[in-house]
């Protein structure tokens, strides 16, 4: 015994240290995690008549502790959990944002006003789509509450995923976020065909930009000899040499993210997805996906891979005005408003990537406002498309938008706002947040690509026009759709797009104060 | 300084007006008619009241200034102030929307019009506009002016596109692609203007060193493009004829009359203070365009059959005028330029609304061919289209001519040949005004014209004040000249141009030449 102790003893050289972790600087995350472990388990003790109000109870509590709990880290700048981390200003707001953006997504999802059949999601996503199953489930009401905890689930990794301060800790979120969101896309009740292709669509594609992260992240790891960001960083400015490996490496990695984000050329599940998921889901992911993988990017480049901007910004160049034309020219050829949205989700991911080129404060500041303001319009948007209805459901073909103005002012008049935000045009949020990064990367010497910003961002106009066109311009007629009333869910979450919409506008100052003072990463 | 805030009243005055009209409710359409009369009276009348407490002597260039903090991340203010044009163009503004407002008083009722909106939005709309419009020529701070050029399209975007005629739809969507053509780039200009200089206030952009020239030069490309194309410059017109064919009377007056102006307006303001050596530099291309500009639209114009389409391209025409003596340099210039605004407001005012008079009494019809002999069972309409037909034409004793002849002054002090090309265009104007004219009102009445009504009192009194002005202001332009004078020496010290010494003993430099 003692001869086995001395020689354990002899072996371990250097003393193993207990981890050290900071509870009340994880808790927004360990709260929406635990959260979503608790849902599982209500889902599998509660009879099925009570689920829905805990479950929604639950989330809607979570998300409110979470959103304190962010907010009582105010002004905390270090990193948590060994390093793996970064609890800072930029990290915080993008948190924050997701919560609220959660809230708003949970709202829609909610809604049971809208489809006759109940929600927006499958009754039995098992149950072949056509079979007889199906339409006993239906028949049946039968509702599927599992939703709560995955969306819980990818909540917990999309707050995960902007302040993970190490690869391994960036990848967890990054699956973390994903696995929830490919089944969510797979659940939508009506056209569930469409629906479960775009899920696996999702999920194959997204598994192999998964791939590629990792691969990039091993790379990174041999040349440094450490996931951590900071000392990748350190490293990259410490050694010279194998400059091709690195340049493989941060291609992978940044390109795992890109993929998140919906970048050209990484782009092409986005209309897919976009239009098969359910459309609450789509508005929740549209949204915060978007807040969640920008945070991660930015962290990633501005961090870990400060030291190398000269060789990654050149290519983020290339990617940011292929995606801004990519997704603007691709979007003026749809007819199906939800694949319209999705271009145009791609095209505003081209004007957010000029805030990143920037690569300074002034850069990170618009960026960030610019997601909140895309991520409130685009909970709108989506709100409204999931209320423009026909016998078969939403009404996503264009044609049948012609004349909803006459037919439904108020909710019209509404889209516009958001068509008019997305378009850039002054008094609203995206007009801000444009000035926002245009001047950013006008600061740091990109001039051409502003020009071809503004190029791009006047290609957008025509399809995002095109819509007040229909709804305003064109007399209804009898493929018109008409607007279902919604329950209070709904409801709220719109009015708290439009508001937020037109108030970032008018007075963005509070805002752009809040991110200015948050200051930039921890290094 | 009194500390009133008069601008920013005068702005909220017809927005708070919109929201209240546009919420009445849809079986009200009078009560919306009259109140946004009442409420662009009352703006009228805040105007005038204003007007009557500006300076012209005084030492400040901005008067009635009011600053405040709006986005100070981006060096944002809301800072509003009027130098002696600006006052004019938002006299010229209020004015103009009464008169829209009553002379369109049925245009848009359901049975006679084809147009998809209510009654009250289209009120609603007009009183959104004048807010824009106020708010666009009162802005001192670049960022604010901006915020208000691109705003401004929305109401007229709807007021076209809701409201028009068969092409409304396409006309819309043209007008408002081109418009953002400009307003993209003159954002980019705008971020590297601010970029820069690191301020958006237009006072201490000013102050502040120079430009050099080349950024200069690029800068203003930006920002001309913009105004080129509001103006309209040819060749960046295009979206005009579309626009004007398509929209009702009252929204043309409003499109053409007023907006257009900020176009040239920005040119005074914006370009040749801010970017003095790029202006000198673009100047020769400018004054080319301008000159083409001129004998193109009139040349169209004479070949048109569309009355709507035919006054759009003689505005064009117009506007060549008006650019050309901005960019001339001269002090009679820039001053007649500004004149020919105003006067170019009021006559195509008169024109637009007496042809939509004309038009609403045969179904709409635009088509000159469609009309002959008015004057016959119409006299007083077929009068007060003879009135708009001549102050189009600059007949002397009406303001146009003031405006014409002081840009031509203007022109030929600093290049006699472009001047003397540039009255040719006169004679053209001449001869399209007249044969519209002579075709429409004279000879043998057209069949179904016999029994047309002539004017009703409502709208003779819409025509009336416009007269009236024309001729007052003819026959003593000082009150306009004394007002915006200042303001032009400013420019031409900003712009480091002097008036070129007579060479011909007979030509006074000084503006009490022109009125002669």
């Amino acid at each position: 015994m003692n001869a086995v102790a001395t020689v354990v003893h002899a072996v371990d050289v250097t003393p193993w240290e207990m981890p050290t972790l900071d509870y009340r600087l994880l808790a927004p995350v360990l709260i929406v995690l635990g959260a979503g472990v608790v849902s599982v388990l209500f889902e599998a003790f509660l009879p099925r008549g009570v689920r829905r109000p805990v479950q929604l109870t639950l989330v809607f509590v979570t998300l409110i502790a979470a959103l304190v709990a962010v907010i009582n880290l105010n002004g905390v700048r270090e990193t948590a959990g060994q390093g793996a981390l970064a609890i800072d200003g930029p990290g915080l707001i993008l948190q924050g944002a997701v919560v609220v953006i959660a809230i708003l997504g949970a709202l829609l999802m909610a809604e049971r006003g809208l489809d006759p059949n109940g929600d927006a999601f499958a009754a039995r996503a098992s149950s072949l789509p056509g079979s007889e199953d199906e339409r006993q489930f239906t028949a049946r009401g039968y509702f599927q509450t599992e939703i709560w905890a995955f969306f819980l689930f990818a909540v917990g990794g999309m707050m995960l995923f902007p302040i993970a301060n190490d690869l391994l800790m960036m990848f967890v979120a990054l699956e973390v976020m994903s696995l929830p969101l490919y089944l969510l896309a797979g659940m939508a009740r009506r056209r569930r065909l469409l629906s479960q292709e775009a899920a696996l669509k999702y999920f194959v594609l997204g598994a192999f930009a998964s791939a590629f992260f990792l691969y990039g992240a091993a790379l990174l790891y041999g040349f440094s000899g450490s996931i951590s960001f900071g000392e990748i960083a350190a490293s990259l400015g410490s050694k010279t040499g194998e400059t091709a490996l690195i340049l493989i490496a941060i291609g992978l990695v940044v390109a795992g993210v890109l993929f998140k984000i919906g970048a050209a050329p990484f782009h092409q599940w986005v209309p897919d997805v976009y239009q098969g998921a359910p459309t609450p889901v789509t508005g929740f992911m549209a949204a915060a996906v978007k807040i969640a993988a920008f945070g991660a990017l930015l962290r990633l480049l501005y961090v870990a891979l400060g030291g190398m901007r000269w060789d990654w910004t050149p290519m983020l160049w290339v990617i940011s005005i292929l995606t801004m034309f990519v997704g603007a020219i691709l979007a003026l050829t749809q007819s199906d408003i939800k694949r319209m949205i999705a271009y145009s989700s791609i095209a505003q991911a081209g004007f957010i990537l000029l805030g990143v080129v920037a690569v300074s404060a002034k850069g990170l500041e618009g960026a960030i406002f610019y997601l909140i303001a895309y991520a409130f319009t685009t909970i709108g948007v989506f709100a409204i498309i999931s209320m423009v209805r026909d016998e078969n459901g939403e009404a996503t073909h264009l044609s049948k938008w012609a004349g909803l103005g006459r037919q439904s002012p108020v909710i019209a008049t509404l889209f516009t706002i958001f068509m008019l935000a997305l378009t850039g045009i002054p008094l609203t949020s995206g007009f801000i947040g444009k000035f926002a990064v245009f001047s950013a990367a006008y600061a740091s010497g990109d001039k051409w690509l502003v020009i071809a910003a503004v190029v791009a961002s006047l290609i957008a106009a025509f399809f995002y026009m095109r819509v007040v066109v229909l709804m305003f311009f064109t007399e209804p007629n009898e493929e018109t759709a008409t607007v279902a009333i919604p329950s209070i869910f709904t409801t709220i979450a719109l009015a708290a797009a439009a508001t937020v919409t037109v108030l970032l506008g008018v007075v963005p100052q509070p805002l752009l104060d809040l991110i200015a003072n948050a200051g930039v990463f921890i290094r | 300084m009194n500390s009133f805030p008069w601008l920013t009243v005068l702005g909220l005055v017809p927005l708070i007006g919109s929201v209240v009209v546009a919420l009445l409710p849809k079986s009200m359409p009078l009560l919306a008619k009259q109140l946004a009369f009442a409420i662009s009276l009352v703006v009228l009348g805040l105007v005038v009241v204003m007007a009557l407490q500006f300076d012209g002597q005084s030492e400040f260039v901005f008067q009635f200034q009011e600053s405040y903090d709006w986005i100070p991340a981006f060096g944002v203010t809301y800072s509003l102030g009027v130098d002696g044009i600006a006052l004019v163009l938002i006299a010229l503004s209020a004015v103009l929307v009464p008169i829209t407002i009553l002379a369109g008083w049925n245009d848009v009722e359901q049975p006679q019009s084809d147009s998809v909106g209510s009654v009250k939005g289209y009120f609603a709309l007009i009183l959104l506009l004048e807010t824009m419009m106020i708010g666009v020529f009162a802005a001192t701070d670049v960022f604010l002016f901006y915020v208000f050029f691109e705003a401004m399209l929305i109401p007229v975007y709807f007021m076209i596109g809701r409201y028009g005629g068969a092409q409304r739809s396409y006309a819309a969507m043209k007008f408002l692609i081109y418009s953002l053509v400009g307003g993209l780039f003159m954002l980019a200009a705008m971020i590297g203007l601010y970029v820069v200089t690191g301020t958006f206030n237009f006072t201490q952009i000013l102050l502040g060193a120079g430009i050099d020239a080349n950024t200069q030069k690029i800068l203003f490309l930006g920002f001309f493009l913009a105004f080129a194309i509001k103006a309209p410059m040819w060749p960046f017109h295009t979206w005009l004829p579309d626009a004007a064919a398509a929209s009702k009377p009252g929204t043309a007056v409003l499109l053409i009359g007023v907006l257009d102006k900020v176009g040239t307006f920005g040119m005074i303001r914006y370009c040749l203070p801010i970017f003095p050596a790029a202006s000198d530099f673009y100047a020769p291309v400018i004054i080319a365009l301008a000159v083409i500009g001129v004998f193109y639209g009139a040349f169209v114009a004479l070949g048109q059959n569309d009355l709507k389409r035919l006054f759009a391209y003689s505005s064009m025409s117009h506007f060549g005028f008006i650019i050309l003596g901005i960019f001339v340099f001269t002090t009679i210039g820039i001053s007649g330029a500004t004149v020919y605004m105003i006067a170019h407001g009021l006559s195509t005012a008169a024109l637009f609304l007496t042809a939509g008079y004309l038009m609403q009494r045969r179904n709409g019809s635009s088509l000159l061919s469609d009309y002959s002999g008015v004057n016959k069972p119409a006299p007083v309409l077929a009068g007060f289209f003879l009135f708009a037909a001549l102050s189009s034409l600059a007949l002397p004793g009406l303001v146009s001519f003031v405006g014409e002849f002081m840009v031509l002054l203007g022109t030929f002090q600093r290049y006699m040949w472009v001047g003397g090309i540039a009255t040719l265009g006169i004679v053209i104007t001449a001869a399209y005004v007249l044969r519209v004219y002579q075709k429409s009102m004279t000879g043998a009445v057209g069949s179904g014209l016999e029994h047309i009504k002539d004017l009703t009192g409502r709208e003779i009194s819409a025509l009336v004040p416009i007269a009236a002005l024309t001729i007052f202001l003819g026959l003593y332009p000082a009150p306009v000249l004394n007002v915006i004078n200042p303001a032009v020496n400013t420019v031409m010290v900003m712009v480091g141009a002097t008036d070129p010494a007579p060479t011909v003993g007979l030509i006074s430099t000084t503006s009490q030449g022109a009125q002669q």
